[in-house]
C-alpha cells in the first residue's frame, strides 16, 4: 500500500472571508404571511389589533426589527392565528361577564355548584341514616322475590306474589334503617336514576311519588349534622325533576307562528301566549296534583321545583308565586328545616327569575322572627338526644343563610345592607347572622363600615356561635376589599385585642391565618413583626404548632405574596424565628421552597445585602440537607435550581474578591447538588472573564493571582461532580477561560484532565428515562475541544502538539461502537486542524495570547512533525475504510471516503500528486456501491467545481473532470 | 288491531249549556280495512245517588228517587254499515249541549255519594266473530249564565280557637292552654280561585304536631221525608309542620281540586256542600278541630 504523503494548502483566510461574505438584501415581506390578507379588514378583532400596533409603531421612532413592532410584524397582525385566538380570548372574557350582569347577577355572585360541593365534604356524619321510600333499590326487590321462593305452601306463594303486586301498584313504603352515609349517597342517587328511567318510560305518577318522597326526607332532622348534606343531595333530584317537567312541556308547547301553518317548537324567550292549550292544560295539570299534596314541605318543594314553568301559564306569576311560597314556609316549625326550605326557594328563583327580589326581604324577616325558635323545646330536645352542642348546631344554618343573604345582597343598594344590618341588630343581634352577612355582601361595603362591624361584633350576643368565626370572616371580607385609611387601625387594634385572647390554638390561627394578611398588606414591619412574635408566643405552648403547619405556612404565603422586599423581608426580627416552628423536616423544605421562589421570582436586582444573603442561605442550606439518597430527582432538580437561582441573584458589583469567597462559602454549603455545582464553576468562570474585561485582558500581578484563583476554584470543585459529561464540559470551558486570561499553567492542567476523562465518560447516559449513547455528547466536545488546541500555544517543557498527541492516544486507545464511525470522524477533524495549524497566520487568535503560529514561525521542523501526523492519520483512515469492505458495511464505507475526500478537497492540497490521486480513488470508493444518494454526490461535485472556478489552482479543474457520476440504473 | 278513539276540539274539555261539544271519532283499522255494522255516538249525562251502607237499611223505602237521573241523553249514527279504509280516519261531530226536557245541566261533580258525569261514548258494531268496538270519553260541564249564577263575596270569618270555644270536650282540665287566632277572607268562594287566609298561634303550652285544613264535602240524598247525610274528607292540606313560632301568621292556602269539587247544589232530591276543617294535632295526637262551612261559586 502507498503511503500518501500530506500537504496542507496555503490558505488566505481574509481573501476567503471577502470572497465569501454575501450582498445582504432588506426583508421586507414575513416568510410566515399568509398571501390573502384582503380579509383582515373584514375581521374587525384583527384590525383593531392592527390599529392599536400602528399606534405603538407611531409613538415610537425607533423600530426594532426584531421586536413585534417591526415592519414585519405589523403586515402579519391580525393573521396570526396565535395572536387572533389570545385576542379573542381578551375580548371574549368581559363579554361573559357582560351578559351575566345581565342576567342580574353580580360578577361576584357565587354559584350554587361551586357552594356544592364545600357542604357536602363539611357537613358529614358517622351516625346511621335512614331512608323511607317504596322505590327500593333493585337489590332489595331480589332479596324479596328470592324470599318468596323460599316459602312453601301455595297460600304463601299467593299472598306474597299479591304482597308483590300492591308494592309495585301503590308503593308500600318502607323504611331503610341503618345505613352509612356511603349508603345513603349511593340510594340517594339511585332515586335519582329511577326518577329519570320513570320519566322516559312514561311513568309519570311514579315520577312524581318518587319526588314526593325524596322531599319528605328533608323534614327528617333525626341525624342533624349531615342535613345540609342531605339538603344538596336531594335538591339535586328535585332540580332533575323541575328540569324533566320544563324539557317536557316545552317540547309539547309546540306553537303555529303568525302568518305559517307550521308547528314549530317554543323559543327560548317564549311568552305564555304562544304556548299552546294543550301544553297550559298539563301544566295546569301538574300544578294541581302538586297542590294537593298532603304535607307541607314535599308540597313546598315540589312547587318550587316545577316553579320554572310557571312560564307557559303567565307574565307575572313568579312574583305572586314567589312570595305565597315564602309565606308559606312559615308554616315549618323546625327553624333548621324552614331555612334551607327559604335557601331552596332564593335559589330556584334566582335562577327563574333572577329580577324578582320582592320575596328575599320578607324572607329574611321571617327568619329574624323566627330565629327565637332555636332555643325553643322542640330544638332543644332533638340536640339533646342527638347529643349536639349549640355552636355546633348554629354552623348548620350558615350555607343556608350565607345563600338567602348572599340573594339578598346580589346588586342591592347600601341601602338595602343598613337595612339588614338594623334588622338584624334590632331581632336577634346573632353572631350567626352577622357572620353570614359579612360574608354575603360585598366585601366594599363591608370594608367601608370596617369600624362599625367590629363594634358589632363585639356587641352581639354570643349565643354559641363562636366569635372567632365571625373575626375570620371579617378578616376575610378586609383582605379583598380595603377599609378607609383612617379606620384601619383601629380596626386592628379592636380585633387583635379580642384574637389575642383567643385561649384554643385552632380557633386563635384561625383568626390570624386570616388577619396577617391584612397587617401585610396595610402596615408596616414593625406590626408584622408583632403578630408574628404573638403566632410565636400562641403556637408554642405544648408545641401546639405542630398540629397547625398548613396554617402556619399559609401565613408565610401571605406574607411573601406581599413583602417582595427581602431586606425588608429578613429584618422582621421574628421572621426567621417564626420559620423556625416549622420542625417537622418536610414542611420545614416546603415553606423554604416557597420562600426561594419568591425570591427567585421577585428579587430581579442582585443583590449583596448581608442579611438577605445570610437568611436565603440560611434557607437554601435547609433545603439542601434534605436532600438525600431517597430524594426524589424532580425535587432535586426543583431545589438545586432554585439554590441556582438565588446565587445568580448575589452579586457584591466590583469586589470580586469577595463575590468568590461568597462562591466558596457556597460550595462549601451546597456540595451535594452537582447542578449548584456547575452553576457555582459557570459563575466564577464568569467572574474571571469579567476581571479580564474589567482590565481589558492587561492583567497586573494582583488580578493575575485573582484570576489564577479562580482557576483553582474551578479546577478542584470540577471533580466533586457527578457526572462526568458535566466535568468534560467545565474543563473544557474553564480551561478557554483559564487561557483567555493568559493562565498557560492552568489551561494545560484543565485540557489534560479534559483529556485523561475521556475514557471514563460512560458509555451510555441515562436521558428521560431512556438510555442514549453519550458519544455523539464526547464527540461534540472534542470538536470543541480541536478548535481550541489552535490557539494553545505549546509547553516550552513538553514536546510538540503534546496536548494532541495526547489526545490521540486516548482515541486510540478508546473503545468506539463498532457501529458508529465517530473515531475516524474525528480524525478528518484533526487532519483540518493540522492543516489549519501549518498556516502562516492562523484563523483566529485570542487576544494577548501568542499561539504556535507566532511562536514556531512557520518552523520547517514543525511543519514537517505537523506532515507526518497527517500522513499517520491518512494512513489510519484509509485502513480503517478497508475494515468496512463488507457488503452490509457499504454505505458506512461510502459515507466515510467522501467525507475524506471532502477533507482533502477543503484543506489539502492537490496539486500534490498522490493526493489529488487520493482524492480520486476515493471517489470512486465512495460511489462503488451505489449506496449514496446522487443527489449528495451531485452537491458535492458542484462544491468542487465552483472551488476550481474560484481558485487560481488549475487542478481542481482537472480534478471536477475526472470525477464522474455513476448514475444508478 | 284496530282502534277506536275520541277526539275532544277542547283541550280542558269543558263545555256549557249551549256549547257545541265539537270532536272527531278516529278509527285506527290498522294494516287491512274494516267492515262495520254502523257507528253511533251517545251523548249521556246523569246524576247518580248512591246510599251509604250505614244508611242503607232505613233508607230503602226511597228507592225509587235513588234511580239515576238523566240529564242528557242523546245518540246519532255517524256511519251506516260498510267499510272503512285501512289506516287512520277521522269523522268529525258536533252535538249541542242541550238538557233533556226540562232538565237542569248540572256542574260536573265527583263524589262519594253522588256523581255527576257526562261522557261521549262511541259504538262501533262489527260483524260476526269481531269484536265490537267501544270508546268512552268525559267531558266536563260548567255552568254558563254568568248572570243567573250567585257570585262569590268577600265575606270575612273571623274565628278564635281556644279552650273556651271547644264544644265536645269533658274535661276541660286535660286540654292544654292554647289560643290560635286567624281569618278566612271569605265563606262564599269562587271555585276557581284558592282559598285564602291566614292563622296565627298566639299561644300554646304543648308542643304542635301540625296544623291542617281539611276540605269536606257534604252529600245529601232524598228529599222532605228522610234524608241520609254523609260528609267525607276531599283533601287534607298541611299548613304547619312542627311546633310552629308563636306570634307569626301561617298563611292558609288551598286550592279546591277539579272534579271532586262543584258549586254548592241544591236540588230537591240531593244537596252538595262543602265545609272547611282547621285541624290543630299536638304533639300527643290529640286534636282540635274547628268547622266552616263554605259556599262554593262558579264565578
Amino acid at each position: 500500500m502507498a503511503t500518501y504523503e500530506w500537504q496542507p494548502l496555503q490558505r488566505n483566510y481574509d481573501l476567503e472571508s471577502q470572497r465569501k461574505s454575501l450582498v445582504t438584501e432588506a426583508a421586507l415581506s414575513h416568510p410566515l404571511q399568509s398571501i390573502t390578507v384582503t380579509d383582515v379588514k373584514a375581521d374587525k378583532r384583527g384590525t383593531q389589533a392592527k390599529k392599536k400596533a400602528e399606534d405603538v409603531k407611531k409613538s415610537s421612532s425607533f423600530i426594532d426589527p426584531l421586536s413585534s413592532l417591526g415592519p414585519l410584524a405589523s403586515s402579519f397582525e391580525g393573521s396570526d392565528p396565535l395572536s387572533k385566538i389570545a385576542s379573542q380570548g381578551i375580548d371574549q372574557a368581559p363579554r361573559g361577564t357582560r351578559t351575566k350582569s345581565e342576567d342580574g347577577l353580580d360578577e361576584t355572585f357565587e354559584p350554587w355548584s361551586a357552594k356544592k360541593a364545600g357542604i357536602l365534604t363539611k357537613y358529614t356524619t358517622s351516625e346511621k341514616l335512614s331512608i323511607t321510600t317504596s322505590f327500593l333499590s333493585s337489590a332489595d326487590k331480589e332479596k324479596m322475590v328470592i324470599k318468596s321462593h323460599a316459602s312453601t305452601t301455595v297460600t304463601d306463594k299467593v299472598r306474597n306474589r299479591l304482597e308483590q303486586l300492591d308494592d309495585f301498584e301503590e308503593g308500600s313504603v318502607q323504611e331503610m334503617l341503618n345505613l352509612s352515609q356511603q349508603d345513603y349517597v349511593k340510594r340517594i342517587e339511585e332515586l335519582n336514576q329511577q326518577l329519570i328511567t320513570a320519566w322516559e318510560n312514561d311513568q309519570r305518577v311514579k315520577a312524581l311519588k318518587i319526588v314526593i318522597q325524596s322531599a319528605k326526607l328533608l323534614s327528617d332532622v333525626s341525624v342533624i349534622q349531615f342535613y345540609p348534606s342531605k339538603f344538596v343531595l336531594v335538591t339535586d333530584i328535585l332540580d332533575t325533576f323541575g328540569r324533566l317537567v320544563y324539557d317536557r312541556l316545552k317540547e309539547k308547547a309546540v306553537y303555529i307562528p303568525a302568518g305559517s301553518g307550521v308547528a314549530r317548537s317554543l323559543p327560548d324567550n317564549f311568552t305564555p301566549d304562544m304556548v299552546s292549550e294543550g301544553a297550559k292544560e298539563t301544566c295546569r295539570n301538574w300544578f294541581f296534583k302538586i297542590a294537593s299534596i298532603r304535607e307541607l314541605i314535599p308540597r313546598f318543594y315540589v312547587e318550587v321545583a316545577i316553579l320554572k314553568c310557571y312560564s307557559f301559564l303567565n307574565v307575572g306569576e313568579y312574583n305572586d308565586a314567589l312570595q305565597r311560597l315564602a309565606d308559606m314556609i312559615r308554616g315549618i316549625g323546625d327553624p333548621l328545616v324552614a331555612i334551607y326550605a327559604r335557601c331552596y326557594l332564593s335559589r330556584v328563583g334566582i335562577l327563574v327569575a333572577p329580577q324578582t327580589k320582592d320575596h328575599l326581604m320578607p324572607c329574611f324577616d321571617d327568619f329574624l322572627t323566627t330565629y327565637s325558635q332555636v332555643h325553643s323545646d322542640t330544638v332543644q330536645n332533638t340536640l339533646a338526644v342527638q347529643k349536639m352542642e349549640m355552636p355546633r348546631y348554629l354552623t348548620l344554618f350558615s350555607p343556608a343563610l350565607d345563600w338567602l343573604l348572599q340573594c339578598l345582597a346580589n346588586k342591592s343598594s347600601e341601602k338595602t345592607l343598613m337595612e339588614v344590618l338594623q334588622k338584624s341588630k334590632k331581632h336577634c343581634n346573632s353572631a350567626l347572622l352577622l357572620n353570614s352577612i359579612i360574608s354575603a355582601f360585598k366585601p366594599e361595603f363591608v370594608a367601608v363600615r370596617a369600624v362599625q362591624f367590629t363594634d358589632m361584633i363585639k356587641e352581639c350576643e354570643d349565643t354559641g356561635f363562636p366569635k372567632h368565626y365571625l373575626y375570620r370572616t371579617l378578616g376575610l371580607c378586609l383582605v379583598m376589599a380595603d377599609p378607609p385609611e383612617d379606620q384601619q387601625l383601629t380596626v386592628l387594634n379592636e380585633v387583635w385585642k379580642t384574637v389575642m385572647k383567643l385561649k384554643n390554638p385552632a380557633d386563635y390561627i384561625g383568626c390570624s391565618e386570616i388577619w396577617i394578611e391584612y397587617v401585610v398588606k396595610h402596615f408596616g414591619k414593625k406590626e408584622v413583626n408583632k403578630i408574628l412574635a404573638d403566632i410565636i408566643k400562641h403556637m408554642t405552648p405544648d408545641r401546639a404548632f405542630e398540629d397547625f403547619y398548613p396554617q402556619l405556612q399559609s401565613v408565610v404565603t401571605k406574607i411573601l405574596a406581599h413583602i417582595h422586599d427581602f431586606s425588608v423581608l429578613f429584618s422582621i426580627d421574628k421572621f426567621l424565628p417564626f420559620i423556625d416552628m416549622f420542625q417537622k423536616e418536610s414542611v420545614k423544605v416546603e415553606v423554604c421552597k416557597n420562600i426561594m421562589e419568591v425570591f427567585v421570582k421577585h428579587q430581579v436586582e442582585p443583590t449583596n445585602d448581608p442579611v438577605i444573603i445570610n437568611a436565603t442561605m440560611f434557607v437554601c442550606k435547609t433545603m439542601h440537607d434534605s436532600v438525600n439518597a431517597l430524594t426524589l430527582d424532580d425535587e432535586r432538580k426543583m431545589i438545586s435550581n432554585l439554590i441556582a437561582g438565588f446565587i445568580r441573584n448575589i452579586s457584591f458589583g466590583r469586589d470580586f474578591e469577595r463575590q468568590l469567597s461568597f462562591y466558596v462559602e457556597c460550595r462549601s454549603s451546597f456540595s451535594n447538588l452537582d447542578q449548584v455545582l456547575v452553576q457555582l464553576i459557570q459563575n466564577v468562570n464568569d467572574l474571571s472573564m469579567e476581571t479580564r474585561r474589567v482590565v481589558k485582558g492587561n492583567h497586573s500581578r494582583k488580578t493575575g493571582n485573582f484570576v489564577r484563583a479562580c482557576a483553582a476554584y474551578c479546577f478542584i470543585t470540577i471533580p466533586s461532580i457527578q457526572s462526568s459529561v458535566a466535568q468534560l464540559q467545565l474543563y473544557l470551558l474553564s480551561g478557554q477561560c483559564a487561557l483567555l486570561n493568559q493562565c498557560y499553567s492552568q489551561t494545560d492542567a484543565f485540557f489534560k484532565a479534559f483529556i485523561s476523562l475521556i475514557p471514563e465518560i460512560p458509555k451510555t447516559l441515562q436521558v428521560d428515562g431512556k438510555t442514549r449513547s453519550t458519544e455523539p455528547i464526547l464527540v461534540e466536545h472534542i470538536y470543541n475541544f480541536l478548535s481550541t488546541l489552535l490557539i494553545v500555544p505549546d509547553n516550552p517543557d513538553a514536546g510538540v502538539l503534546y496536548l494532541l498527541r495526547g489526545l490521540l492516544n486516548i482515541l486510540q486507545n478508546y473503545l468506539w461502537e463498532t457501529q458508529t464511525d465517530y473515531k475516524v470522524l474525528v480524525y478528518t477533524r484533526v487532519l483540518a486542524l493540522l492543516s489549519a495549524m501549518s498556516q502562516d497566520s492562523y484563523l483566529y487568535h485570542a487576544d494577548r495570547v501568542d499561539s504556535n503560529d507566532s511562536m514556531y514561525g512557520s518552523d520547517p521542523k514543525f511543519l514537517n512533525e505537523l506532515k507526518s501526523m497527517c500522513s499517520t492519520l491518512v494512513e489510519e483512515v484509509l485502513s480503517y475504510l478497508k475494515t468496512l469492505a463488507q457488503s452490509e458495511l457499504y454505505k458506512r464505507q461510502s459515507l466515510v471516503s467522501l467525507e475524506l475526500f471532502q477533507t482533502i478537497v477543503c484543506h489539502g492540497d492537490i496539486r500534490e500528486p498522490s493526493l489529488f490521486s487520493l482524492a480520486t480513488k476515493l471517489w470512486g470508493l465512495a460511489q462503488k456501491h451505489g449506496e449514496l444518494d446522487t443527489k449528495i454526490m451531485v452537491r458535492c461535485l458542484n462544491g468542487v467545481k465552483s472551488k476550481a472556478a474560484a481558485s487560481t489552482i488549475r487542478e481542481y479543474t482537472e480534478l471536477a473532470s475526472k470525477l464522474s457520476l455513476e448514475s444508478r440504473t | 288491531m284496530a282502534t277506536l278513539d275520541i277526539k275532544l276540539k277542547k283541550a280542558n274539555k269543558v263545555y256549557r249549556e249551549g256549547e257545541l261539544v265539537k270532536g272527531a271519532i278516529c278509527v285506527d283499522a290498522g294494516k287491512s280495512e274494516i267492515a262495520h255494522q254502523g257507528i253511533t255516538l251517545v251523548m249521556e249525562g246523569s246524576v247518580n245517588l248512591q246510599l251509604s251502607a250505614k244508611s242503607v237499611g232505613l233508607f230503602e223505602a226511597f228507592y225509587s228517587s235513588l234511580k239515576p237521573l238523566q240529564l242528557i241523553n242523546y245518540s246519532l249514527d255517524i256511519a251506516k254499515p260498510g267499510k272503512l279504509p285501512s289506516g287512520r280516519t277521522e269523522i268529525p261531530f258536533e252535538i249541542p249541549l242541550k238538557a233533556k226536557g226540562n232538565k237542569e245541566l248540572y256542574e260536573t261533580y265527583h263524589g262519594v255519594f253522588v256523581n255527576i258525569q257526562y261522557s261521549l261514548k262511541v259504538d262501533m258494531k262489527r260483524p260476526l266473530l269481531a269484536k265490537d268496538l267501544q270508546k268512552t270519553c268525559e267531558f266536563i260541564v260548567e255552568y254558563s249564565d254568568k248572570d243567573k249564577a250567585e257570585k262569590a263575596k268577600p265575606k270575612p270569618v273571623q274565628f278564635t280557637i281556644s279552650p273556651e270555644t271547644l264544644t265536645n270536650v269533658k274535661e276541660k282540665q286535660n286540654v292544654p292552654k292554647f289560643k290560635v287566632k286567624g281569618k278566612l277572607e271569605s265563606a262564599v268562594l269562587c271555585i276557581t280561585k284558592p282559598l285564602k287566609g291566614e292563622l296565627m298561634v298566639e299561644q300554646c303550652d304543648t308542643q304542635i304536631k301540625s296544623i291542617e285544613i281539611q276540605l269536606v264535602r257534604v252529600e245529601t240524598c232524598g228529599c222532605a221525608e228522610g234524608y241520609a247525610k254523609d260528609a267525607t274528607e276531599i283533601q287534607n292540606i298541611q299548613i304547619a309542620d312542627g311546633d310552629v313560632c308563636r306570634g307569626i301568621s301561617i298563611p292558609i292556602f288551598m286550592i279546591f281540586p277539579r272534579l271532586f269539587t262543584c258549586p254548592t247544589l241544591s236540588t230537591n232530591n240531593f244537596k252538595v256542600d262543602f265545609e272547611i276543617n282547621i285541624v290543630i294535632v299536638f304533639q300527643d295526637n290529640h286534636l282540635v278541630t274547628e268547622n266552616f262551612p263554605i259556599k262554593l261559586t262558579r264565578f
